[in-house]
């Protein structure tokens, strides 16, 4: 087979990138080479249109065990010898075409990436976002991730403990999944993906390999594929169970002092494994392909490179140790197969019974390395026109409060998701203290240490669309003011990038405006970006999904006693809100959902007075003096209120001081940098005290189950709940409203 | 008395039943791998548990591969000399298949996992919350045995209110009679779809699985 421009263009490589690869080999590649470097120099695996700015992102930290996108995951310490693994990753487009395998794989994926650093899972967490709720696409899509993310987050056994779901037009075509896992591990059990020691063993471990994954976009063209290509799953299946004996099986090899290094395979299977662990241990591989475990016959020496099945890993064995190696997966019958060496001169060899397949540098293909970087052209967006031309004032204060609210209640983006979290377990693991006692974090314990971990993932891509810099600012300042009033102190931000396509500069402007702000935020909340993940091309003909950088986010309580709740506790507790009060309605549900504007500006948010609420809050925390703390958030004031009734089917009486504000905006709107608490009235002195003259505002108190607004009576707390807690499960079983599940 | 808590590849909640029996119950606890067969340590004055998780992957019926492991033919034998066994959810799941206890646990009622915190109601009739967490856990059998278990006093737990009214509404996956979780003839064996272990600990907020892990276990 001749390999011509027209082969590297049909690999989605470009003619100058083919010019590069022709000039960094001084020969022309052969077939099994062109895909190794189609495959590394992709987006998903170069960065090569993101890398330059996502350089400019905080990456330090003196918490930070290894540096930012270093290993497969953020690695930062906890104190007493223990340190916390994390990361977030999309898996978007398997998830559209195949929900079920799409999701389950981004699940399995993200703890391999976890597991492979030596730690051990403890917490799972997704951010799941979807068209609109009422179209069929839409539920078929929704049940099948779900489905997905429990099937296999439920076997392997971690427990999901937290995450977010929205539903807007713009993602219709094109849903996000985004997983997230947090590990701990022992300080001294920390693996690194580096190659190292000429002449150890490199060990394939793991399930046996197969053709999944491999002939996706690349492989389109009937010039490449054999005559088999076209019935290719291009989507990965998953097998938790494999996992589960993977994650078992590696930790206790880790534990003999066996390994040397390790790498999962994801993205680009055995090509990628092999060529980052050897170029970040400036080394080579000699790989015999033909002794990889397989479970189809005849696999072609690019299938092998390619493939992407999963539950395997790449382990790099410490010489006169492979025995016990051999021993631990055979104890777990897994598939464990010696198929090579490193090397000293930076080679990857390839070899296929005895003929040598492909020959690369290592360094040429990875990213840091040889792997191209651009810089793409921006331009503000032209719908920033509209959104200027918002005029708020142009929106009439409805007359019945009552009924506006009972309509943001119902709406999906703020309903409760009861009916989606139930199938996943949450409670494996027996230390995930916010299914009983809820808090705006998950509050997951670390077990042997008194110590729990706040983690959250936030990205209202709303705002995101109105300001890029702002709302990106805003996901970063609500993730960390969860963790704050959950008891935590932030540690790191993992960030899963999701845009549209970065070749249309007004697309690159979003992801620029929202690098700019994350850093910003990021830097003022001493919060560096351990790692992530960018998925561009979310993009479908009826245009790109709304910019979503979602945050992940880790924080730290040193005790877990030290845990603040969201629910009211009492009667008679008077509630505050901490923050200032506002009239603000921009780019609020209410807004988009009850008034149907799609263009207004992002809500008001400033750094500075958010940071300041954040610390004022820690310290109310910190001297007991408040029962209850809940930031605000979709639906406004009105909705964290109710939701901080709901736990114990308590009732508010509230009422709005300042009459000049506006009374949508009041009780709906979304102006950041607030947070309802609760104080015992005995402490109101003590609470005083504390709160100085940070801007605040007495609402109210908390009542038996009525809820009172304005001096006016709005029903009871349990029918609030039974309209919030079903207007999910009514959208997607509308002849089940009465069935059994239904019954809270 | 010691306990042993044994581990199939597929087991998940073995780490969990072990931290609450040796930490927030104080027993001690061995670790059983289901390769091996030897019960030599225990006497039938100590307790044998199967744990939750999905013991071979489950891909075929829930446990249905777990019965022909080296360890439950010791488990079955020592059950059978009148050692205590307690099965929790794939455990439960386990036992049923090895026809230590009568019954099988279908796919819930609505097709889904659930994941949530019921109520249950034992034989001294005290309420207690406990979370499930299962995808197949409807308990299914014959008129007849469910009779006789009746009769027997060999259903140990029903789904039930929080008021302690057992009824259709409290019944998560459409088991038959609200069954949650039954004890064998001889009363040494006990299964149970609901997680104790899970409710052992005051920071999450729930001990009620002390009192049942106590009640069946220790006395």
């Amino acid at each position: 087979m001749e390999i011509t421009v027209k082969t590297a263009e049909q690999l989605r490589l470009t003619a100058e990138e083919f010019e590069l690869i022709k000039q960094k080999l001084g020969r022309t590649p052969n077939f099994n080479e062109l895909c190794a470097f189609s495959a590394m120099w992709s987006e998903h695996c170069s960065y090569k249109n993101s890398i330059k700015w996502i350089k400019t992102l905080p990456r330090e930290g003196a918490r930070m065990l290894v540096a930012a996108g270093e290993e497969n995951a953020g690695l930062m310490d906890i104190g007493d010898g223990f340190g916390v693994v994390f990361k977030i990753e999309s898996h978007n487009h398997p998830s559209a075409i195949e929900p079920f395998q799409g999701a389950a794989t981004g699940v399995g994926g993200i703890h391999r990436d976890i597991f492979t650093m030596g730690a051990r899972p403890i917490a799972a967490l997704n951010s799941l976002r979807f068209g609109k709720l009422n179209e069929a696409k839409t539920q078929h899509l929704l049940s099948g991730v779900v489905h997905g993310i429990g099937h296999y987050g439920n076997c392997f056994g971690v427990p999901t403990v937290g995450g977010e779901v929205y539903f807007e037009q713009c993602y219709h075509t094109n849903p996000l999944v985004n997983a997230m896992s947090v590990g701990i591990l022992k300080s001294g059990d920390t693996i690194s993906a580096t190659a190292a020691g000429v002449g150890n063993h490199v060990f394939f471990v793991g399930s046996a390999t197969g053709k999944d994954g491999i002939g996706g976009a690349s492989f389109a063209s009937a010039d490449i594929t054999n005559e088999s290509a076209g019935e290719l799953p291009a989507v990965q299946v998953g097998d938790p169970f494999q996992e589960k004996k993977l994650l078992e099986a590696c930790l206790e090899v880790i534990k003999t002092g066996a390994v040397s290094g390790m790498q999962d395979m994801g993205a680009a299977g055995i090509i990628c494994s092999t060529a980052e662990m050897s170029a970040k241990g400036e080394v080579g591989m000699k790989i015999h392909l033909d002794k990889v475990p397989t479970r189809q016959q005849n696999m072609k020496a690019w299938e092998l490179l390619l493939s992407e099945s999963q539950e395997r890993m790449l382990m790099v064995v410490k010489k006169g140790q492979e025995e016990e190696v051999l021993r631990i997966f055979e104890k777990w019958d897994l598939p464990c197969a010696d198929i090579g060496e490193v090397t000293e001169d930076g080679i990857l060899q390839f070899y296929m019974n005895g003929e040598l397949e492909a020959e690369l540098p290592a360094y040429e293909l990875v990213l840091g390395g040889g792997a191209p970087q651009y810089e793409r052209k921006f331009q503000e967006p032209a719908y920033f026109q509209k959104i200027r031309q918002f005029n708020p004032e142009a929106i009439q204060v409805p007359d019945d409060l009552k009924e506006v609210a009972e309509k943001i209640v119902t709406i999906p983006n703020i309903a409760s998701k009861r009916s989606i979290y139930v199938q996943y377990d949450s409670m494996v693991g027996a230390a995930n203290t916010s299914t009983n006692e809820p808090a705006d974090a998950a509050v997951v314990m670390i077990k042997g240490t008194n110590k729990a971990l706040a983690i959250t993932t936030d990205c209202n891509s709303r705002y995101v669309f109105a300001d890029p810099f702002k709302g990106t600012m805003i996901a970063v300042a609500e993730a960390a003011r969860n963790i704050v009033c959950s008891g935590g102190l932030p540690l790191g931000v993992t960030n899963c990038l999701n845009f549209g396509n970065p070749y249309d500069p007004e697309v690159y402007y979003q992801f620029v405006e929202a690098i700019k702000g994350m850093g910003e935020a990021c830097r003022k909340f001493n919060t560096p970006v351990t790692g992530g993940n960018v998925s561009f091309y979310n993009q479908s003909p009826e245009g790109p999904v709304y910019p979503t950088p979602t945050i992940g986010m880790v924080g730290l309580l040193d005790r877990v006693r030290d845990k603040m709740t969201l629910d009211f506790k009492a009667p008679g507790d008077v509630i505050f809100l901490i923050g200032k009060s506002s009239g603000d309605i921009n780019s609020s549900e209410y807004l988009h959902k009850v008034h149907g504007v799609e263009h207004s500006p992002a809500p008001h948010f400033d750094l500075d007075e958010e940071h300041a609420l954040q610390q004022k809050i820690a310290e109310l925390i910190k001297n007991k003096v408040i029962e209850s703390a809940h930031d605000i958030s979709e639906g406004g004031l009105f909705i964290t209120l109710l939701e901080s009734c709901f736990n114990r089917e308590l009732g508010v009486d509230v009422v709005a001081s300042d009459y000049n504000i506006r009374k949508d905006g009041f009780w709906f709107g979304e102006a950041q940098s607030r947070v309802v608490v609760s104080v015992k009235s005995t402490k109101a002195a003590s609470f005083k005290k504390v709160i100085g003259d940070h801007p605040y505002e007495e609402l109210g108190e908390v009542t038996t189950g009525s809820i009172e607004i304005d001096g006016m009576n709005w029903g009871d707390i349990k029918d609030w709940k039974y309209k919030y807690d079903t207007a999910i499960e009514k959208f997607l079983h509308p002849e089940l409203e009465n069935a059994l599940n239904l019954v809270p | 008395m010691k306990f042993g808590v044994v581990v199939f590849p597929g087991s998940n909640c073995d780490r969990d039943i072990q931290d609450a029996l040796q930490n927030d119950l104080n027993k001690e606890v061995i670790m059983l791998w289901h390769k091996d067969k030897n019960l030599d340590m225990f006497s039938t004055q100590d307790g044998i548990i199967l744990p939750g998780g999905f013991s071979y992957g489950d891909y075929l019926r829930c446990g249905a591969i777990a019965r022909f492991s080296p360890m439950m033919q010791s488990v079955v034998e020592f059950a059978n000399k009148g050692g205590k066994v307690l099965g929790v959810c794939n455990g439960f799941q386990v036992l049923c298949e090895s026809q230590l206890l009568p019954g099988i646990l279908l796919r819930n009622a609505n097709r889904q996992f659930i994941c949530k915190n019921v109520f249950l109601k034992g034989a001294d009739n005290k309420t207690l919350k406990i979370p499930i967490a299962h995808g197949e856990g409807r308990y299914y059998a014959e008129d007849k045995i469910l009779d006789r278990l009746e009769a027997n006093n060999q259903v140990i737990f029903q789904y039930c209110d929080q008021k302690g009214s057992v009824n259709a509404a409290a019944n998560p996956n459409g088991s038959l009679r609200n069954i949650a979780g039954i004890k064998n003839e001889a009363g040494n064996v006990f299964g149970m779809m609901p997680h104790p272990e899970r409710a052992t600990k005051q920071a999450l907020g729930n001990v009620d699985g002390k009192i049942i892990l106590q009640t069946l276990l220790m006395n």
